[in-house]
C-alpha cells in the first residue's frame, strides 16, 4: 500500500506539472459558471451539462489516459527495475491519473453551484448523480485507455484505437441499437434493448442521469424501456452496478496484460 | 549468487533463449558476450524480471523468482539506453528512488565529481546529452550499494575519461565483495575487467569460464580472435 501511495504521489506531481488537469478543471468551471450565468437556472444548466459530461469526459479520459501511459513508459521501466511489484505499479499509475481527473471534473462542476445555489431541491441530487456518473466514466475510460496502451506498444496505434473506441461507444453503438430496433420492430425488444444498454457505459451513465431528471421525453427508446422495466430504484441500482463492473473489468484486464508484459 | 536453469524465451516466432543454464558466482566480474541479437539483453532483463521467461527457473541469492519484487533490493541496474522521465532532474530522481526504496542512499559526491555531474544535478533529464544520461544511469545503479550490479553495455556512449572512471569503479566494487555482471562488445574491456566470461550464441551458452581458458582452448593470442574462432567452429560444425 505504501508503495502505491508513493507512486501516486510522484505521478500527481508530474501531472500537475503538465497542467493538463488544471485546464480540465478550468474548462468545467468556466462552462458551468457560464451556463449558470447566461443560461438561466440550475435545472437548465444541468440539462445542458449532461451532454457535455457524457461526451467530453470519456473522450478526455481515454485520450489523456493513453497519452499519459505512453509518455510515462520511461518512468514505468525505471520503476520496474526497483523493488516495486507490477500490480502495485499499475494500480499506482491508474489511481494517480484517474483520481486527479475525477477530482478536477467534480470540483469544476460543483463549485459554481455552491456559489449560485439551486432552483429546485431535486437539482442537488441531480448534480450529485451527474458528478458520480462523470467520475465513473473517468475511471472506466482511463482503465480502457490503460488496457489499450499496455496491449499496444505503438503510440499511434494505441491512440487511434482509443479514439475509435470512444467513437464506438459515443456514436456508433446507439446507431447499431437503433438499426436493430428498426429491423425487428415487430418483435418485443425490451429485454434485448436493456441488455444492449448494459454493454455500453455511456448509455448506462445517460440512463442514470435521465432517470434522475425524470424527463421521459428525453430518455429515448432505451431509457424509456429501462424505466418501465425496472422502475426508478431498480433502474438506478442496476445501472450503477453495471458501471461498477465496467470499471473493474478493463482495469483487471489491463493489469493482467501489464503483469505479463515484456519490457 | 545467481542461478539460471533451463531458461527459454521467445518473442513471437523468434527464439531468443533456448535452454540457458548458468550460475554466476558472487564477488566476481562476469562478462556476457555474444553477437548482436544473441539474447544478452533478454537474459539480463529476465534476471531483473523485466522480461517474463517462457520456461525455466532463476534464483537470485538462493530465492527463486516468483513475482515477489523484494530481491530487486539487492540489484542495481544500468540499462543499455537510460530512459528517464524527461522533466525530472537527477536530484528529483535520486530523491524519488530513495523515498521508494525507503532507505538512505550512499554518498555519491566523489563519483559525481569524477563524472563532473554536479552542474547537471538540477537540469531536466530530457535536456542532458546521451553520454551524460549514461553517467546518471551508472550513478543510479550504484546509489543503494547493491550486492549485485548488472550493467548492459555500460561504456558505450561514454567518453574515455568517464569510461575509465566507470571501469575503475567496477573493479573497486568487486574488491568490496560485490557481484558485477556486464555485457560488452569491446574485447579489450572484457580482457581488462572480467574474471569470468560467458559467451552466448543462438540462445545458448557456448562457453563459460575464465578468459585465459578461451585462449588456451583455441590457441589464439587474444580474446577477440578466440571468440571469433569459437563462432567459426560453430558455423562449420
Amino acid at each position: 500500500m505504501r508503495t502505491i501511495g508513493k507512486i501516486i504521489k510522484y505521478e500527481v506531481r508530474d501531472i500537475l506539472r503538465s497542467k493538463f488537469v488544471l485546464f480540465y478543471f478550468i474548462f468545467f468551471l468556466l462552462l458551468t459558471e457560464g451556463l449558470l450565468r447566461f443560461g438561466g437556472g440550475s435545472t437548465k444548466t444541468l440539462a445542458s451539462l449532461s451532454n457535455v459530461v457524457l461526451l467530453v469526459i470519456p473522450l478526455m479520459a481515454i485520450i489523456f489516459g493513453a497519452m499519459y501511459l505512453y509518455h510515462s513508459r520511461e518512468f514505468t521501466e525505471l520503476l520496474l527495475t526497483q523493488p516495486v511489484n507490477r500490480h502495485q505499479l499499475f494500480t499506482g499509475l491508474y489511481l494517480g491519473l484517474a483520481v486527479p481527473l475525477g477530482l478536477s471534473f467534480g470540483a469544476g462542476l460543483g463549485l459554481p453551484f455552491l456559489f449560485h445555489g439551486f432552483d429546485d431541491a431535486g437539482d442537488v441530487m441531480l448534480l450529485l448523480v451527474m458528478i458520480g456518473s462523470g467520475v465513473f466514466l473517468t475511471f472506466i475510460f482511463t482503465a480502457l485507455a490503460f488496457w489499450i496502451s499496455v496491449a499496444y506498444n505503438e503510440r499511434v496505434k494505441g491512440l487511434g484505437i482509443s479514439i475509435v473506441l470512444w467513437l464506438f461507444f459515443a456514436v456508433i453503438y446507439d446507431g447499431l441499437v437503433l438499426l436493430v430496433v428498426a429491423w425487428f420492430a415487430d418483435y418485443p425488444l425490451e429485454k434485448a434493448v436493456i441488455t444492449f444498454t448494459l454493454f455500453n457505459p455511456l448509455d448506462l451513465a445517460r440512463i442514470l442521469l435521465l432517470l434522475q431528471m425524470d424527463a421521459s421525453a428525453l430518455m429515448g427508446y432505451t431509457g424509456a424501456v429501462f424505466q418501465r422495466f425496472f422502475g426508478s430504484f431498480w433502474g438506478i441500482s442496476t445501472a450503477a452496478t453495471a458501471l461498477m463492473v465496467w470499471t473493474v473489468m478493463p482495469f483487471w484486464m489491463g493489469m493482467r496484460k501489464f503483469t505479463q508484459k515484456d519490457f | 549468487m545467481i542461478k539460471i536453469c533451463e531458461l527459454y524465451k521467445s518473442f513471437g516466432a523468434l527464439q531468443v533463449l533456448t535452454g540457458v543454464n548458468l550460475s554466476i558466482e558472487a564477488g566476481k566480474i562476469t562478462a556476457i558476450l555474444g553477437p548482436n541479437g544473441s539474447g544478452k539483453t533478454t537474459l539480463i532483463k529476465s534476471i531483473l524480471g523485466l522480461v517474463k521467461p517462457d520456461r525455466g527457473e532463476i534464483q537470485v541469492g538462493g530465492e527463486v523468482l516468483n513475482g515477489d519484487c523484494r530481491y530487486r533490493n539487492a540489484i542495481g541496474y544500468m540499462p543499455q539506453i537510460g530512459r528517464f522521465p524527461e522533466n525530472l532532474s537527477m536530484q528529483d530522481l535520486m530523491k524519488m528512488l530513495t523515498d521508494l526504496r525507503g532507505g538512505v542512499h550512499r554518498d555519491e559526491n566523489d563519483r559525481l565529481a569524477q563524472f563532473s555531474l554536479h552542474q547537471e544535478m538540477d537540469k531536466p533529464l530530457g535536456t542532458l546529452s546521451g553520454g551524460t544520461r549514461q553517467k546518471v544511469s551508472a550513478i543510479l545503479a550504484m546509489l543503494f550499494n547493491p550486492k549485485i550490479l548488472i550493467l548492459d553495455e555500460p561504456t558505450s556512449g561514454l567518453d574515455p575519461v568517464a569510461s575509465s572512471v566507470l571501469k575503475d569503479t567496477l573493479v573497486t566494487e568487486r574488491d568490496t565483495g560485490k557481484t558485477v555482471i556486464f555485457t560488452s562488445h569491446i574485447m579489450s574491456e572484457v580482457e581488462e575487467l572480467a574474471d569470468v566470461v560467458v559467451f552466448l550464441l543462438d540462445g545458448k551458452i557456448q562457453f563459460h569460464g575464465p578468459p585465459d581458458e578461451i585462449l588456451r582452448d583455441t590457441g589464439e593470442a587474444n580474446l577477440e580472435r578466440g571468440i571469433a574462432r569459437i563462432m567459426q567452429d560453430r558455423a562449420t560444425a
